[in-house]
């Protein structure tokens, strides 16, 4: 390679056997790796030392209440699609101290909680998780800044992996946010694995991403390669697993909080808050005072919460929301309905976690689509 | 230690959801289970300002936090003042601390009531129970510019006259021939000579021009809900009745979630609100 940083808007093919380098220089830069890595039996995201630590050889089937892995009949580096984590529990994470106070005499004396510098590197983010990042930042850094939220952001290099198969509850395509990468990324890349090749289409999005390529063996970008991707993508997005149809979903769902499906649906739920915690956009969370046993010193916790949580609501003793219908009504509400009002986007990016990680396989899909139904209008006798 | 020693880079000290510290000035007791607390910032410095209406996040050491409306005169930058039921750990933590303890705050935070909209127009102020507290810096400063408004019409409702809060101040308030302050309670013995029943009941004698009135109303769900109803009744728009909400709060900064009512974040939309803007989520159940 030349010594010149490759430029945003720059592309090239990056060999299979080059990747390790790749991953070196990314390391070499500074950044710590996180991305995806088999553990207890899912595809969760953990560090990356090397490219053996990625699930290679490895997918998963997802269904409403349903996730297997399972191996592939090739060496994929990235064929599956999104686990039970997001990258929310590096940046919002699940329990993290806020600050630290200390009794001085009469008062007290409150510390922040010193951020870790280390950049993260995201190593393959999909184009749904892309969009899960711009909504929680909208969340977090979108009026006063969260200091620790922001502090890892502002650091983060996003690896962008474009998706070359659906999951069975995979709908980014309904909600506009996948299968292809098309912004908010520093480099993208597109694994291209046929007969006898095995290479990456990597495109830079930022200079950030063009300079851990620096070191790296990289080729020109080739026609058929461009072909390839293309077509990758577009088998990928007429694959979805599921489907939902966004229009007027804000209306639908702020005109109707005493449709009957609400009823419905909490026969089922087990307000396990599950869906909450895999969402990668569910921001909701409470705080927690940790007292030493001597009195002398304190620390704030914020630790994730979920709005299906009875005590999520309690005002003076009582739950505001104490049924379960009440609870997952506010759910979606807030997530395709309200989220638009509060942060101008849905919620909601279309990865089916909360379907596929649902306990009682309560589908998002198919609870909307049940929404549009007009509930049955009140006729005086009860006849039809 | 040699001064060219680089050392890694201080913490900064002050995290925007830290609590200043203050002290406890004063704490009284207005009823059996609800104090006054007055407090001052324990390096001397001026409060920062707040508007009627508007809320502080109040920390106790070691114990937690909870969202208290101001409820003292809204021109003192010296002190803020709270009035706090005791209902919970924090709460219960807060009542037994004695002057001179410290006390975690932050804020103001929130929306407070347009007090410049009510200029020219009479005003209705409606409290039940504790609603009271976060009128008072309203009615504080509707008396400091008098001048500036029509007829000043107070309801405040309690449970029993033990629930009154402010006792000794309403002496004061009901003996002014420039306002109006009416109190009720739901329940009485034939020691109390004053009016029993809900607050809703005196609303037919509350005297306005109800095309240039404004309304703020502040106390539990159902009352405000009745009170609005009944106000609009008698000719006061939707869009010129305020009220204040009150949801379970952890943040007061629009993060936490907590105290979403319809999409409106309370911490940060309100807790004052435009009755036309909530009342289809305030009409809604478990909202």
């Amino acid at each position: 390679m030349t010594a010149a940083s490759p430029a945003a808007g720059d592309r090239f093919l990056l060999d299979r056997r080059d990747f390790s380098a790749f991953l070196t220089s990314i390391r070499t830069a500074g950044y710590r790796i996180v991305g995806p890595t088999v553990r207890d039996g899912a595809i969760v995201y953990g560090d990356i030392q090397a490219e053996s630590d990625l699930p290679i050889g490895w997918t998963e089937r997802q269904d409403a209440g349903r996730y297997r892995l399972e191996r592939r009949s090739d060496q994929a580096l990235f064929g599956y699609v999104v686990g039970p984590h997001s990258w929310k529990k590096y940046l919002f994470p699940s329990h993290e101290r806020l600050w630290t106070a200390t009794r001085d005499g009469p008062t007290f004396a409150v510390i922040s909680e010193p951020s870790d510098p280390t950049p993260l590197a995201f190593l393959g983010v999909r184009a749904c998780e892309l969009a899960a990042l711009k909504i929680t930042d909208k969340v977090f850094m979108g009026g006063i800044p969260d200091p620790s939220y922001s502090a890892r952001r502002t650091r983060v290099l996003r690896v962008a992996v474009q998706c070359g198969q659906a999951g069975g509850t995979c709908f980014c395509v309904s909600m506009g946010t996948g299968p292809g990468v098309t912004s908010d990324y520093d480099l993208s890349l597109t694994e291209i694995l046929t007969e006898g090749r095995h290479e990456f289409l990597v495109a830079v999005g930022t200079e950030a991403g063009g300079s851990v390529l620096r070191s790296v063996p990289l080729r020109p970008p080739t026609d058929e390669a461009d072909r390839t991707v293309t077509a990758i993508v577009a088998h990928t997005a007429s694959s979805m697993g599921r489907s939902m149809d966004p229009t007027g979903l804000r209306d639908l769902l702020l005109s109707n909080p005493d449709h009957p499906r609400w009823e419905r649906v909490a026969k089922r739920c087990l307000s396990c808050t599950n869906c909450t915690m895999a969402c990668p956009t569910c921001f909701c969370h409470t705080t927690e005072e940790v007292p030493s046993l001597d009195a002398e010193k304190t620390e704030r916790w914020r630790r994730w919460d979920s709005c299906f949580n009875l005590e999520f609501t309690k005002l003076h003793a009582t739950p505001v929301r104490a049924s379960s219908s009440s609870r997952y009504r506010q759910w979606l509400t807030h997530k395709l309905g309200s989220w638009h009002d509060q942060f101008g986007t849905s919620g909601c990016v279309g990865c089916g976690r909360c379907i596929t990680w649902c306990p009682v396989a309560i589908d998002i899909t198919e609870e909307v689509a049940a929404l549009r139904v007009p509930p049955p209008a009140p006729t005086p006798g009860g006849g039809h | 230690m040699a001064s060219d020693v680089p050392s890694p880079s201080p913490a900064p000290s002050s995290h925007p959801l830290a609590p200043a510290p203050y002290f406890v000035r004063r704490q009284t007791a207005e009823t059996g289970d609800t104090n006054t607390l007055v407090l001052a910032p324990m390096d001397g410095g001026p409060v920062p300002p707040a508007l009627p209406g508007q809320f502080n996040m109040l920390y106790v050491f070691g114990v937690g936090e909870a969202a208290i409306s101001l409820s003292g005169d809204p021109t003192d930058s010296t002190q803020v003042v709270h009035t706090v039921r005791n209902a919970g750990r924090i709460t219960a933590a807060l009542a037994q601390l004695p002057p001179g303890k410290a006390v975690g705050v932050r804020g103001p935070y929130g929306r407070g009531w347009p007090v410049d909209a009510a200029a020219g127009r009479d005003v209705v102020l409606m409290a039940g129970g504790l609603g009271l507290p976060p009128l008072r810096p309203v009615l504080y400063h509707f008396l400091s510019h008098r001048a500036q408004y029509g007829r000043i019409e107070v309801v405040y409702g309690a449970r029993t006259p033990k629930d009154l809060v402010y006792y000794d101040q309403i002496q004061e308030w009901r003996q002014r021939s420039d306002l109006r302050f009416q109190v009720t309670v739901d329940a009485a013995d034939r020691s109390w000579y004053g009016d029993v029943g809900l607050v809703t009941a005196r609303i037919p004698d509350v005297r306005f021009e109800p095309g240039n009135t404004i309304a703020f109303l502040c106390g539990p769900e159902i009352m405000m809900k009745y009170a609005a109803r009944d106000l609009e009744a008698r000719g006061i728009p939707r869009s010129s009745i305020w009220i204040s909400m009150e949801r379970n709060m952890k943040c007061a900064v629009g993060i936490c979630g907590h105290c979403q009512f319809g999409p409106e974040f309370v911490c940060r939309d309100g807790p004052v609100f435009r009755y036309d803007v909530v009342r289809d989520w305030l009409a809604a159940r478990e909202i």
